[in-house]
């Protein structure tokens, strides 16, 4: 086995230093009745490299991989060119086999990204201060209504139909056994966003409101307005922030009055991979920072008196803090977390605003030449790189016709919201800097076809 | 251009001095390297883009008014930053990373390219599902080969890392015991448990209460039994525990715990020193999270991400998460959301926004494959044959306080008692570190002072395990002699020790430009 170097030699010598006559004297102390005396039948034995690269590469090729065809999936994941050096660089094993940074004095590289990480999110965000990542951004959301409940001592909390809707699974999921109290429901097909509901809905006994900016059918509003109100309510106003890119071209969350700013980070530097692993973001003001969950790394200096980077605040944390730590996360996203710092600091403010508005520009277009297929309504208004359109039939069936066409159209509705047929005819779109002119107008034709 | 012999020195004439501060701060190889927001700035960029078309913006009216405030680094800047700070790490790629509890095994780079194929690192997670076949397919073997290796009946793959696993875990025993009516309220967790077990349980919204270990670093068989009660919904077991030990009364512990009525959570982060030997299912266990990141070789990417799936047995099948993946004759299909017209069971619901972390599987799924059942049957016997070497080798100069009660599994426990009065656990951690070794992990588990958990894994040779006892042997002797420049240790690392009671108590958690100098006069 190549990956096991001991020899026979090595394994006598060894078990004459313990004293024991055999590897299996080791495991004595298992139960006869549960102790396998032969490998477990019915499984391959082991392969060679070249054999298992062959079974996955076959596995792969089932795939249909979004860079080879039209492309304009979002919907909580985004498709961006990312940098080659990029994964080079993650690439590194001082990177790639390090582990959590308990020992700070060799594991300066990896605090001192985290600590450039931070400021990175926090400035994106317009916040105070962001942490060393967390799981994904339905996580994050999570977390933050369940420190919004920390900090107001109140466990009702309002969600907004704009916020995507596996997120709301997720709350509600957690919610079941935490006892909060959720407020939700289904978006419309309209094109202002729910604030003034949202408005409305706020009391005397909210812990916070959830908005998703952009949301979830790409439409953007000012949160200004609603944060006022949660704060005139002793409440809290969480934004989500699903495709970071639209931070290089628009108002933060954290300059609207938001208090916890929490986003999916996939977009930047680390890629669609089917769902994960991606990147969970987490920012708030100065004062709630003892109330965040998960890791933070803080600047300090060693015996010497030079600048170093060590986790610290851990009296938050369940190593510590057992059953009242404020999350029982422990490992996070640390290398997606890199590949998002690295790719950041190479798109630099510069690079992030040219990035942002060309996405934004390419979808302008793209938004204008597709609403002029027959059958296809626009509904935004506003919007940053992703749209809704409005078909004159379920999306869902169209999806699977551009499918069918080598074309990777959107995101129906009806696979986001089952259970709300009543706006199966919209179809989410995104176009990101990787879309070309030829791809949009493959699917403008595909649709009039498939909507003659 | 060679460098000519002529005229300049070719031996070292000067006697040894003592190294001169250098004008930089650097040490030849060693290069310090300041922060992006120092080195970099709003103007530079490290990436090129086609122009943007001209269009009239539709932001809402909420365009970006302030700057940023995010430095830029052309692309050779950025390697360099990036290439000096990574050497600042020490990782398993450069020598022994044996922290208890952590499986710090090889990451074997076959896992990284099949990864990172673009039919499964470049599709997006709503493709519909005919177009990802070979993904679901992944998932399925996947989760085939993990029933099997646990004898398990059902699988939950989309837990993010092992205390999502836990948690994950702990919401299908919620949500069974609501199904039958039986709101129960406390979990029960061993003192030597990970700390995840305890933030879980309580997250899940149960009191937590302690079950105390015996002398031979065991769960207390009598002691649990006495606090078993209608009011217990489940317990929490590690096993092999975190004292590194085989917990021989598991069985006995599940069927106590079974005939009140209540379920046996297993926290499966030590499954590597049992893997392809006992299938936890043979034990009673009801559900358990694998840290694919462990066992199964995924690399920690200092501090993640993880995977951490939850085997589950026949009882706990119908409460399993969405979404998951089944199989008929047409092929692989994904059960995503509950709606009215179609019910799975019990499930507890959705728990991360996609499938799981795809990226961890295909890696995982390399690695088992690439082992075979003979491969992974071999990774527990000399996982724990490293584990019982290292301990058998070190217990006349550290104490091992269960080392009386038999062999280890894959960590070696040791404690600093027997060190000169005022030296602890923490100076022969960094003294390990002027070695050339990453520490173990150190003060864990709590139920033994000044703990040292030596976990070896079987990806190191003979030759690396001498060279570490040899280390950790004469480091352990200048903690029991009083070496006081092990009090200081370590003097050869990219920083000396660092202060993390000012860290705490002045958190400072972002960059801040530093205020301008006072304007000269």
């Amino acid at each position: 086995m190549r990956y096991l170097p001991l020899t026979d030699a090595d394994r006598s010598q060894m078990l004459h230093r313990i004293g024991a006559p055999s590897i299996d004297a080791l495991f004595a102390d298992v139960p006869e009745a549960a102790r396998l005396s032969e490998k477990i039948p019915g499984l391959p034995d082991h392969a060679s490299e070249l054999a298992v690269e062959r079974h996955l590469s076959a596995l792969a090729r089932q795939n249909m991989a979004a860079g080879e065809v039209p492309f304009f999936l979002g919907a909580g994941a985004y498709r961006h060119h990312v940098p080659a050096s990029v994964d080079h660089l993650i690439q590194r094993g001082e990177f790639l086999t390090a582990y959590t940074p308990y020992q700070p004095e060799i594991a300066q590289g990896t605090l001192q990204v985290l600590f450039e990480f931070q400021t990175q999110v926090a400035r994106l965000f317009g916040c105070d201060v962001a942490n060393a990542s967390m799981y994904d951004g339905s996580t994050a959301c999570w977390e933050a209504i369940g420190m919004a409940r920390r900090i107001t001592k109140r466990s009702k909390a309002i969600l907004s139909s704009g916020l995507h809707p596996h997120y709301v699974s997720v709350a509600k999921t957690m919610a079941r056994f935490t006892g909060d109290e959720l407020v939700h429901e289904t978006p419309r097909l309209e094109a202002a966003t729910d604030a003034d509901a949202l408005i409305a809905a706020i009391g005397k006994d909210t812990s916070c409101v959830v908005v998703q900016y952009p949301d979830i059918l790409g439409r953007i509003g000012d949160q200004s307005a609603i944060a006022a109100k949660a704060h005139e309510a002793g409440a809290l106003l969480i934004a989500v922030v699903t495709e970071p890119v639209a931070l290089g071209a628009l108002t933060p969350p954290g300059e609207m009055g938001a208090d916890i700013v929490v986003g999916e980070g996939q977009s930047i530097g680390v890629g669609l991979q089917f769902g994960g692993p991606y990147l969970g973001l987490f920012a708030t003001q100065q004062k709630y920072v003892r109330q965040m969950p998960g890791r933070l790394c803080g600047e300090t200096v060693d015996a010497a008196g030079q600048r170093g980077f060590v986790l610290t605040l851990s009296t938050r944390e369940q190593h510590i803090r057992r059953e009242k730590a404020t999350s029982n996360i422990c490992t996070n996203s640390g290398l997606c977390a890199l590949a998002f710092s690295i790719h950041m600091t190479l798109l630099g403010e510069k690079g992030l605003r040219e990035l942002a508005m060309l996405n934004h520009g390419l979808a302008v277009e793209a938004a204008d030449r597709l609403a002029r297929v027959p059958g296809v309504t626009l509904l935004n208004d506003g919007f940053f790189n992703e749209f809704t359109l409005v078909l004159d039939r379920d999306a869902r069936t169209v999806v699977r016709q551009l499918a069918e066409r080598n074309i990777l159209g959107g995101v129906s509705l009806g696979r986001l919201f089952p259970d709300a047929p009543e706006i199966g005819h919209g179809l989410v779109v995104t176009v990101t800097e990787t879309c070309t002119s030829e791809d949009v107008e493959a699917l403008a034709a595909a649709l009039e076809e498939i909507l003659a | 251009m060679s460098m000519l012999n002529e005229g300049r020195p070719t031996r070292p004439d000067q006697a040894e001095t003592a190294a001169p501060a250098t004008a930089t701060g650097n040490r030849a190889l060693m290069l310090e390297e300041a922060l992006i927001f120092e080195i970099g700035t709003a103007d530079t960029t490290g990436v090129d883009f086609a122009p943007a078309p001209k269009v009239a913006p539709r932001l809402a009216g909420l365009e970006r008014r302030r700057p940023i405030g995010l430095p830029g680094l052309s692309e050779q800047e950025a390697v360099r930053h990036y290439t000096r700070l990574s050497r600042q790490n020490y990782a398993i790629d450069l020598g022994v990373f044996p922290l208890g509890s952590c499986t710090m095994k090889h990451n074997p780079r076959l896992n990284e390219r099949v990864a990172r194929l673009s039919g499964f690192a470049d599709i997006h997670p709503l493709q519909p599902v005919s177009t990802v076949q070979g993904a679901l397919a992944v998932i399925d073997e996947l989760a085939h080969w993990l029933k099997m290796l646990t004898g398990m009946a059902a699988v939950a793959m989309s837990p993010k890392a092992g205390a999502h696993g836990e948690l994950c875990g702990l919401l299908a025993i919620r949500a069974a015991l609501e199904a039958r009516g039986d709101a129960r309220s406390v979990v029960l967790v061993p003192e030597s448990a990970h700390g995840t077990n305890p933030a879980t349980a309580a997250f899940c919204g149960y009191k937590v209460e302690d079950i105390p270990a015996n002398a031979d670093g065991r769960v207390d068989l009598e002691a649990l039994k006495s606090r078993l009660g209608p009011d217990v919904a489940a317990v929490m077991i590690t096993n092999p525990n975190t004292c590194g030990l085989f917990e021989r009364d598991m069985k006995k512990i599940a069927d106590a715990v079974h005939a009140v009525g209540a379920l046996v959570y297993c926290d499966g982060a030590n499954f590597n020193a049992i893997v392809g030997r006992v299938r936890p299912g043979d034990l009673g266990i009801d559900a358990m999270h694998i840290n694919l990141h462990k066992t199964f070789s995924t690399p920690h990417g200092g501090g993640g991400p993880g995977s951490g799936p939850v085997v589950f047995s026949e009882a706990l099948a119908p409460f399993a998460p969405l979404p998951f993946v089944e199989k008929n004759s047409d092929g692989y299909h994904l059960v995503e959301e509950e709606t009215a017209e179609d019910h799975h069971g019990g499930s507890f619901g959705r728990m991360v926004a996609f499938h799981g972390q795809m990226g961890m599987f295909t890696r995982a799924l390399a690695y088992i494959l690439s082992h075979g059942a003979d491969g992974l049957r071999q990774v527990s016997g000399d996982a724990v044959l490293n584990a019982n070497y290292i301990l058998r080798s070190l217990e006349d100069v550290l104490d091992a306080p269960f080392g009386a009660t038999g062999p280890c599994m894959h960590e070696a426990l040791l404690s600093d008692k027997g060190f000169a009065e005022g030296f602890t656990t923490l100076d022969v951690a960094k003294g390990l570190i002027d070695e050339g070794f990453h520490p173990m992990t150190m003060y864990f588990p709590l139920v033994v002072h000044g703990a040292m958990l030596i976990e070896p894994t079987e990806t190191e040779s003979k030759a690396a395990l001498d060279q570490f006892i040899m280390a950790l042997r004469s480091v352990a002797q200048r903690a029991r002699a009083g070496d006081t420049t092990l009090r200081s240790a370590p003097h050869h690392a990219p920083r000396r020790r660092l202060d993390e009671t000012q860290a705490a108590r002045k958190p400072v958690l972002v960059w801040a430009e530093p205020p301008l100098p006072e304007a000269a006069e």
